[in-house]
């Protein structure tokens, strides 16, 4: 099938299941996946300029479904989310303000890659590591008969790391609010902020919907339940990826028509992704995250070497 | 392996089974029907109207995020009481 916009050919099935795949990615770990997508897309021929734009096109249609889907399941908190998405758009043009001025020292494929590397390995760890704790943590606590926090709510997630959120919580600087739908009585607006503003930093920076990077700091950071912290980073994604949409279209970086395709695959694939995330308790759901930074840097680390940066 | 899931897990995973067949179905009528048609009328405002094609490429893909949102859910509703009887 042709795509006049973009000016290339491309095998609508092959978009089709590149959308399925990063819409069961989506629901399930609330991530736009577009270290996946972003890739997929410029291996098919796309011109990398049409694979940003694109991308984020697709996202907010997919965002869509799985979000809806993890609204019925109680799963998105919106006062949290509309909140954030101030501190993202913010976040999003101080990156790409970043980047625009990285392009004039001509060093913007390896600083940018190899922070993407740097971060992205370092979330894998941290996760696996924290993971792991609170799971060994849940097995002794079941093999002495002691109590399990949050063991049969998704809203009452429990954390090896819980005490960072804690203090994070006593952040003494007003505005407070409450968040009842993630279970937090008070926290300070600016916490909220800087955590969205350092999400957005790093969508405009490295590019996509940087939820690898939202999501663990939303559930360690500000002590959001993991199952919550997915459905609310989708609900926010759509805004925030809205605003990208419309920003790189009138660009000339978006080709819609490869997008709505691509959608018809991400459709299927978030409400499933969305609907398996009742099938596991929130640690599980942290560690099967694991993979999906490392794929990340691994496809950063392969365009570094061969001088074909994937994003 | 089907076998070996727990009732309610198999359940879930024969519905989106049936979900998938039907969907795949629709989507490929659509897809002919619908986007072919749309692609040279959204290369001319591409290329004539930049600021018109934003605002399109965002409604586009929000309305297709909500209809298809509710397709999926609507196929579920159809599939669900048999496959729990």
């Amino acid at each position: 099938m042709f795509f006049p916009v973009a000016g290339v050919h491309l095998n609508p099935v092959y978009l089709i299941g590149v959308g399925f795949v990063v819409g069961i990615l989506g629901g399930f770990f609330g991530v736009g996946g577009s270290f996946l997508a972003g890739p997929a897309l410029f291996a098919a021929g796309v011109p990398m300029n049409f694979v940003v734009g694109t991308d984020l096109a697709h996202i907010v249609g997919k965002s869509i479904v799985a979000a809806r889907k993890h609204r019925t399941l109680g799963n998105i908190d919106f006062k949290l989310g509309l909140i954030m998405v101030v501190g993202t758009i913010a976040g999003v043009e101080a990156g790409a303000q970043c980047v625009q001025a990285l392009r004039r020292t001509h060093h913007i494929d390896l600083a940018v890659g190899g922070t993407f590397i740097v971060i992205l390995l370092g979330i894998s760890g941290f996760m696996a590591w924290e993971s792991l704790k609170t799971l060994g943590a849940t097995r002794t606590a079941r093999a002495r008969g002691l109590p399990i926090p949050g063991e049969h709510s998704s809203r009452r997630d429990h954390s090896a790391l819980a005490y960072i959120a804690k203090a994070i919580h006593r952040f003494p600087i007003p505005p407070y609010v409450k968040l009842p739908a993630s279970g937090i009585a008070s926290v300070s607006v600016w916490a909220i902020l800087l955590v969205a503003f350092v999400g957005g930093f790093f969508s405009g920076f490295l590019g996509g919907g940087a939820g690898y990077i939202r999501m663990p700091c939303l559930v360690y950071l500000l002590g959001i339940p993991t199952h919550i912290a997915v459905g609310t980073d989708l609900f926010e994604i759509i805004i925030s990826a809205g605003y990208g949409t419309v920003s790189h279209a009138l660009k000339g970086n978006v080709d819609i028509l490869i997008a709505l395709v691509m959608h018809t695959g991400a459709a299927i694939g978030a409400q499933i992704g969305a609907t398996l995330t009742q099938f596991f308790v929130g640690p599980r759901i942290r560690l099967a995250f694991i993979p999906l930074p490392l794929i990340g840097a691994a496809f950063v680390l392969h365009g570094l070497l061969t001088g074909h940066p994937a994003k | 392996m089907v076998c070996s899931m727990k009732p309610e897990v198999r359940r879930s995973v024969m519905v989106f089974l049936i979900e998938l067949v039907v969907y795949a179905g629709l989507v490929t009528g659509y897809f002919f029907l619908v986007l072919t048609f749309l692609a040279d009328w959204l290369n001319r405002i591409f290329e004539t109207q930049r600021q018109l094609y934003a605002a399109l490429a965002l409604v586009l893909i929000i309305i297709q995020g909500v209809l298809f949102e509710a397709l999926t859910r609507f196929l579920l509703s159809l599939v669900k009481p048999r496959t729990e009887d």
